[in-house]
């Protein structure tokens, strides 16, 4: 386990995101242009916006599992997409990663493994416990429901202790509960010097944990600003200008 | 190669537990199997048997290495697996191996149906037909795993697959049934040399460039 005073040292060097003009594009479709971006270590960046703005593309750059077509992407310095630099990405999709026929706990010692992991049966024993999924750690991940199921992806994407957290949608499926659970688990990764984005539609919550906040719209980051205790109305006005909806 | 074993025995506790990819194999074999038996001649059903056995086994043997990918993209397990800080080769290393174990208990399944349906007649000295069959199944584990590892994010891929990789087999098909032949009918394994040293070859280039290759083939 990585001290936390290591993790911030270490990233203080530079940012930890960095993209300059990022685009992608899929046929004919541009889905995201001229992306400019820098994430520092301990920020957590909400990323907001319509269905279709570019915000789960813009995850999926960054988390390295696709190609940006134009534009510089610089994760932890490097350019390349190398092991080092997968290591140290943790994300949570809308897909959970999880193998349905492989019980809570063997999905998790498996990914364990794949991180190579020490200490991993423990490890994975103390987040089950965390996710409030120890009791049915056993039971197959096809049986669990959608919230249950979210918790197991998020043990999943946290469990090697990522720099860099990537996080899509990750209240949705939640209960209230689990929800306000996850909102001090971000808390506690910023304080621990992790950098995390999060993209959702839930406006409360993830100005409640962010650092930051940007509107992703047709996409292009289209405003941004820091979150303070009373940006609320603020984000409220930019949303509705430039989405031409009401932020909910 | 650590991470290789792992995904290898990940493949095969779910391959186990569900038993989805061994069952629709062999169901598969069995009904290409009993289609022959009726449309050939009793007298020559024998002497096609080293076609049938391969020409069978290829087909039934598609499905399955498809599957083997499926199971991958199921809840985007798949990109789970392409986040992981592992040299992506091994996966497909893995992926090959568990389709080796797979349809090596298919193909033992199909040598006991042509013995049944065929009348083939065991070999005096099976140890040079069941090496023929390890390196048919070698090459084809190969080739096809490299190719379902392209398809599975095609939207047809369950036609895509065979027009890949049916016209690239041809060579392996050929040296296969040839060798077969020779080793049914009591021949040795160094008779049917020429057969025998291709399949080699084309067992290391395919096993070889697709592990080399499998990094780029896989990033979107």
């Amino acid at each position: 386990m990585m001290p936390s005073a290591e993790r911030v040292s270490r990233d203080a060097s530079g940012p930890v995101v960095r993209a300059e003009n990022l685009g992608k594009t899929f046929g004919r479709a541009v889905v995201l242009r001229d992306v400019a971006l820098q994430v520092a270590a301990g920020e957590v960046l909400a990323l907001f916006g319509p269905n279709g703005a570019g915000k789960s593309t813009l995850l999926r750059l960054l988390a390295r599992l696709m190609t940006p077509t134009s534009g510089t992407l610089m994760l932890f310095g490097e350019t390349g997409q190398t092991s080092a630099v997968r290591r140290r990405i943790g994300l949570v999709a809308h897909q959970s990663f999880l193998y349905p026929d492989l019980n809570a706990r063997e999905n998790l010692l498996f990914y364990a493994g794949m991180y190579d992991l020490v200490d991993a049966p423990a490890r994975v024993d103390a987040w089950l416990e965390r996710v409030a999924l120890a009791d049915v750690g056993t039971r197959p991940v096809r049986l669990f429901s959608r919230g249950m199921e979210q918790r197991l992806a998020l043990a999943r994407a946290l469990l090697h202790e990522p720099d860099l957290v990537l996080l899509d949608e990750p209240w949705s499926g939640l209960d209230a509960a689990a929800a306000d659970w996850l909102g001090a688990l971000l808390v506690e990764q910023r304080q621990q010097g992790r950098t995390v984005i999060v993209a959702t539609h839930d406006f409360e919550r993830g100005l409640a944990v962010a650092t930051r906040a940007l509107i992703v719209h047709r996409g292009r980051l289209a405003w941004e600003a820091p979150v303070a205790a009373d940006s609320s109305a603020a984000f409220d006005a930019a949303y509705r200008q430039i989405t031409g909806a009401v932020a909910a | 190669m650590i991470a290789a074993w792992r995904i290898l025995h990940k493949d095969l506790v779910l391959e186990l537990r569900t038993r989805e990819a061994l069952s629709g194999l062999i169901v598969l074999v069995l009904l290409i199997l009993l289609t022959f038996t009726f449309a050939l001649n009793p007298e020559g059903a024998s002497a096609a048997a080293p076609a049938v056995q391969w020409v069978t086994f290829i087909f039934a043997g598609l499905m399955a290495i498809q599957r083997s990918f499926l199971i991958e993209r199921e809840n985007g397990a798949w990109y789970g697996l392409l986040l992981c800080p592992i040299d992506r080769g091994a996966i497909f290393v893995a992926k090959m191996a568990s389709n080796v174990i797979v349809l090596g208990g298919a193909q033992v399944v199909l040598l006991a149906l042509l013995v049944l349906f065929l009348g083939v007649s065991v070999p005096v000295a099976p140890f040079g037909l069941l090496f023929v069959n390890v390196l048919g199944l070698i090459g084809f584990a190969a080739l096809a795993t490299l190719f379902a590892a392209i398809s599975v994010r095609l939207r047809a891929r369950e036609m895509m697959l065979p027009l890949l990789v049916l016209p690239l087999l041809v060579p392996l098909v050929i040296c296969a049934v040839e060798a077969s032949r020779i080793v049914m009918a009591g021949g040795t394994i160094a008779s049917a040399g020429p057969w025998v040293r291709v399949l080699v070859t084309f067992d290391v280039i395919f096993s070889v460039a697709g592990w080399m290759v499998f990094e780029q083939l896989v990033h979107e």
